[in-house]
């Protein structure tokens, strides 16, 4: 069947403001938008500019406003759009080109929230051991992929770029309820900041949007409980 | 990107909200002006409750309602998930809780607001 593929483009070497071209498409309905991209640029109009990397959904380097949801390019079927597909680049990020967005101000969020176990014990012979219930507490959040999908859905994130964002507080999450760690009480003196959790209004864009089906917002949620508990 | 993302429920029982909390703060400023107006000129004070008495007035108070009732609802869906983050799970069936309590309160609260204007029995019959 024949799609028609709307495609943001922008090159800031030539356009003055992003705008949309349109391609036709010959697609089957198991083919990813990935696909689609790639019959574009091999076949089409070889300046169009994305990212991607393992295109299967794992390294999280595709997100992309695709149907006006936060979806990756490389999981997301066309029988699961229709026969007219919009693509934009994620929300709220400078864009460099096309479809590419600059992640750096997302990973430097990211590398705010010390994402790394600390524990200054001496190093045991083995490893950390850790019961199955201990393991349970954070597993839900040991899944994400930082491919910026949930950020980026986020209207707290939209109006206020200086917000941690989902990510970067799932991240936390994770090490934070991670009975081997020993940097809790920092993470959650991080995440109790003006730009932290409280800026979440709880739309649930993010828990959509999450490619991996995390519940972001109960994770959110958990943490804020624990900077309150800190207090009472 | 508020207008162009197709968010789900979530985004929209935010927009609501959002909506609802900023109708109740316009009404509170207004509500602070008429009151004023009873000491200030009790004359035009009567003149604005003849307004609240007409149709359009009683449309507004209900509607009024409506806002304060999604507001007050969906406030105490927000608590809950506060109080109890596993609750996130279920987000969609407290909304349609929300709603469920809302049109049964509301329709029968609209009707006693608005009958008096269209001269249909109230409470007092």
């Amino acid at each position: 069947m024949q799609v028609d593929l709307r495609i943001l483009r922008y090159d800031p070497e030539r356009d003055a403001a992003p705008h949309w071209e349109t391609y036709a498409v010959e697609a089957g309905p198991m083919d990813r938008v990935l696909n689609l991209l790639h019959t574009v640029k091999n076949t089409m109009d070889g300046t169009l500019t994305f990212r991607r990397s393992c295109a299967h959904g794992i390294c999280g380097s595709d997100a992309m406003l695709i149907n006006g949801r936060n979806r990756l390019a490389c999981k997301i079927r066309v029988e699961q759009l229709g026969r007219r597909i919009s693509i934009a680049p994620i929300g709220g990020m400078p864009v460099v080109k096309d479809l590419v967005v600059d992640m750096e101000g997302f990973f430097a969020k990211y590398r705010t929230v010390m994402p790394f176990l600390v524990n200054d014990a001496p190093v045991p012979e083995r490893e950390r051991r850790q019961s199955v219930a201990d393991r349970e507490r954070f597993d839900d959040t040991t899944r994400c992929i930082l491919c910026a999908a949930c950020t980026t859905s986020c209207p707290s994130f939209w109006a206020r770029p200086t917000y941690l964002g989902p990510a970067a507080i799932v991240q936390a999450h994770r090490f934070i309820f991670d009975s081997r760690d020993t940097a809790a009480e920092d993470r959650l003196e991080i995440l109790a900041d003006d730009d932290g959790v409280w800026r979440c209004r709880t739309t649930f864009n993010c828990v959509t949007a999450c490619p991996r089906e995390i519940n972001v917002t109960g994770a959110i949620l958990e943490v804020t409980r624990a900077i309150v508990a800190r207090h009472s | 990107m508020l207008l162009r993302y197709r968010g789900g429920a979530g985004m929209l029982a935010w927009a609501f909200h959002r909506i609802a909390g900023v109708a109740l703060f316009l009404f509170i400023l207004l509500h602070v002006l008429d009151i004023w107006l009873a000491a200030a000129n009790p004359g035009l004070y009567d003149e604005v409750l003849t307004v609240y008495a007409s149709l359009p007035g009683r449309i507004g108070e209900a509607l009024l309602g409506a806002a304060l009732l999604y507001h007050a609802l969906n406030g105490l869906r927000i608590i809950a998930l506060d109080f109890w983050p596993r609750l996130t799970r279920y987000h969609l069936q407290l909304w349609y809780a929300c709603w469920v309590v809302f049109f049964v309160v509301g329709i029968p609260g609209a009707y006693l607001i608005i009958a008096p204007a269209l001269g249909l029995p109230g409470l007092k019959g």
